[in-house]
């Protein structure tokens, strides 16, 4: 199980990233748990799940875009964003859009890809928990969230530019 | 010039350190090549074909004369006593090693210099003409732009992995110096409606592969709302931008597959979002970063004074450096001068540290300590009074610098090709020599008048060569270097790309080509036409018909 650090420190991870799901059957056969299902899988079984016993968050793939959740969002207390490969940039712009226009205020997670050298950068776009790739040193994972004392531009984590700050 | 406060030293500082950790853990092996990769390029630095290769961000191309000795002195101490001025206003250093580079990058951080986004699938440095704030016909002076820009741009977290590079040019003259219409955004300061100056955006322009003109996105946008514009664009790019392939990856091919239409409808969707957000520019920035570009305390002096004019009815030599070499100034008395690092037998842009030291002094000397990069790989001494220009070129021709052939056939735009990058189809430098061989004689070169020749060495178009004059881009034919050439390119207002010519040629022909395509030019021309005029009017035939009469 990959390591989870969340809002800055180490965490026990609960929940279970289901890569590929064929139906609802597969979480009906493991009931109480915290699941984290494709977003593809959440529309075409999302309702039919609405009385599962237990926890549905979701995850979505680069290419897909955040305002296909629609009104829903607010339901899930956990929104994943994948990182196919680290130099794919587009869930920065996902998770950027989550909290800034569509104020999301759960936990936005990096799964994936996530290295130790990208966590400021997701950290200031609004990630606040990480799911880091099974090879990353955790204490210098730990380190990363001070790479910078402070940013130039407007971001989730300081959302006055410096301009206005200085 | 723009001068760093507390934030901007603890940022860079930061940045140094950070940059130094992670070689460390390269060079420990707990960093993969691909892992080091896009952190090494954002800080400038490439593994090339002999050395590692570092380029150095020159914001918009201006340079102190701290800065320039800084530079001499790494030349001297981590190079091999040389750098090379790139066509974006950079400089790069090709013989550094990669364990030296943070001890290179915390000299550089002591002059307010660095590397950051030079390289890499980020937004790069921003250009702009290398004579705002003395030009003539300048709406307003671009640099405060610039700045404004460079701070959104650097370490923006949501822009650090896009599809491909991205860059950006502002432009406030009338004539564009900049090569604005080919950036992936293309900014022109124009006076909207009520008078009041804003800004007009192009998105989608590029050289490369697939050579396009920038399409206006905003027609016009005020001032305020500059960064939130921007935003809007890279977002709609970094979502949809293609990532499947490298070569379809920019911005150009995005707007091209949506449509412009359509794609400045995106655009306007995420605006409407961000506008008048917290990104919103205010007029206290606004004139805080004015306030770095102020007039220096130029002298009251007079147009035309009578000693030049003395000097250059003397000397004939300095005539005609003057005649190609000083550019007009906003300011009376002043004049701008042009500095051609095009010597043959040297590659076009490059400089050694002598030069840059010696460039320091004549900054401090004859204008008030600044310099300029422009895309042409020229120094510009912006503020230069009229009464010195004969001292100062007296000192250029001590130094080797006072070669007049700006603008003319021999000032050539080339990239480093295939003797330095690894990228490369064919070698350029020797080219770009060997044309310069074949024209040494000033008169004929004068006689041909304006001219650019524009090289690169492969399809990436480093050299620029689709808006050059006459283009040459280095080709693979069955593993031989070949050279394609195109005519008719052009950078200024109305940019247009050049056509091919015809098949490639082989390296030791292209002199003969070039001394072909001048004779038909000469042949054809009406009165003091240009090059570029005459082939808009007379079109690609009569080129191809003497070019590859023999052939057939
Ligand atoms: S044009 Fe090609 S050969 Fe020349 S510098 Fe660019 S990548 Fe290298």
């Amino acid at each position: 199980m990959p390591t989870l650090i969340k809002n800055g420190s180490l965490e026990h991870d609960r929940w279970t990233v289901l890569k590929e799901a064929t139906g609802p059957e597969v979480l009906r056969a493991v009931p109480n748990k915290r699941f984290i299902v494709p977003l593809k899988f959440w529309k075409d079984y999302g309702q039919e799940l609405s009385d599962y016993q237990g926890e549905i968050a979701i995850w979505l793939d680069s290419h897909e875009n955040v305002s296909e959740l629609g009104d829903a969002l607010q339901t899930f207390p956990l929104i994943a964003l994948n990182f196919p490969v680290f130099s794919d940039g587009r869930s920065y712009t996902n998770a950027r859009e989550l909290r800034e226009n569509l104020h999301y205020s759960g936990e936005i997670r990096a799964i994936g890809d996530v290295l130790r050298d990208q966590l400021f950068y997701m950290s200031r776009c609004g990630f606040n928990a990480f799911a880091l790739r099974h090879d990353q040193d955790v204490e210098l994972c730990l380190q990363a969230f001070t790479d910078f004392s402070t940013g130039y531009q407007s971001s989730i984590a300081e959302p006055l530019p410096l301009f206005k700050r200085r | 010039m723009y001068q760093y406060d507390q934030y901007d030293h603890q940022m860079l500082a930061e940045r140094v350190a950070q940059f130094r950790d992670q070689t460390d853990r390269y060079l420990d092996n707990k960093l993969s090549d691909s892992e080091f990769l896009p952190l090494r390029l954002q800080n400038g630095l490439y593994i090339q074909r002999l050395a590692p290769m570092l380029r150095i961000a020159v914001p918009y191309g201006l340079l102190s004369s701290r800065q320039l000795r800084k530079l001499a002195f790494i030349a001297r101490h981590y190079d091999k006593g040389y750098g090379h001025f790139t066509t974006r206003q950079n400089i790069q250093f090709n013989w550094p090693a990669l364990e030296d580079v943070p001890d290179l990058l915390a000299h550089l951080a002591e002059v307010e210099m660095h590397a950051i986004q030079t390289s890499g699938n980020c937004i790069r440095n921003t250009t702009t003409d290398q004579f705002a704030g003395a030009a003539v016909d300048e709406l307003e002076d671009s640099r405060p732009y610039c700045e404004i820009i460079r701070q959104w741009s650097t370490f923006h977290p949501e822009f650090a992995y896009l599809p491909r590079k991205f860059k950006i040019a502002v432009c406030g003259t009338a004539i564009d110096q900049a090569a604005t219409q080919v950036h992936d955004i293309g900014v022109y300061l124009i006076k909207g409606p009520d008078k009041v100056t804003g800004f007009r955006i192009l998105a989608g322009g590029g050289l490369g592969r697939t050579p396009v003109i920038g399409q206006e996105v905003f027609e016009f946008v005020e001032k305020q709302h500059l960064l939130t514009a921007l935003e809007a664009i890279l977002r709609v790019y970094n979502r949809e931008g293609r990532r499947d392939n490298k070569y379809k990856a920019r911005i150009k091919i995005l707007v091209k597959e949506t449509g412009v239409d359509a794609f400045k409808a995106k655009v306007m969707a995420e605006w409407q979002k961000i506008k008048d957000g917290a990104q919103t520019l205010t007029e206290d920035e606004i004139q805080r970063c004015k306030s770095f570009f102020t007039d220096p305390a130029y002298l009251e002096r007079s147009d035309n004074p009578e000693q030049l004019s003395q000097q250059l009815k003397q000397d004939a030599l300095f005539q005609s450096w003057h005649s190609r070499n000083v550019h007009p100034h906003k300011q009376t008395g002043y004049a701008i001068v042009s500095v051609a690092f095009k010597e043959t037998g040297v590659a076009p842009g490059d400089v050694t540290d002598t030069q840059l030291d010696y460039l320091a002094d004549l900054a401090d000397e004859y204008s008030f300590g600044e310099v300029r990069i422009s895309h042409r790989q020229n120094v510009v001494f912006a503020d230069v009074e009229q009464e010195k220009l004969f001292d100062l070129w007296q000192q250029l021709k001590r130094h080797s610098l006072a070669s007049k052939n700006l603008g003319l056939l021999t000032d050539m735009i080339c990239c480093p090709g295939g003797d330095f990058c690894a990228l490369a189809n064919a070698k350029s430098i020797p080219i770009a020599e060997s044309i310069q061989r074949a024209f040494d004689n000033f008169d004929e070169l004068t006689e041909i008048g304006e001219l650019n020749i524009n090289i690169s060495g492969c399809m990436n178009a480093c050299g620029h060569h689709h808006v050059g004059n006459i283009g040459i881009l280095g080709v693979d034919k069955k593993g031989a270097e070949f050279y394609q050439i195109s005519l008719g390119g052009s950078s200024r207002n109305e940019a247009s790309l050049g056509k091919i010519l015809g098949p490639a040629f082989a390296q030791d022909e292209i002199p003969a080509v070039i001394k072909t395509l001048v004779g038909v030019y000469k042949t054809n021309r009406i009165d003091n036409e240009s090059f570029l005029a005459t082939f808009q009017r007379i079109g690609m035939e009569p080129f191809k018909e003497k070019i590859y009469a023999n052939a057939d």
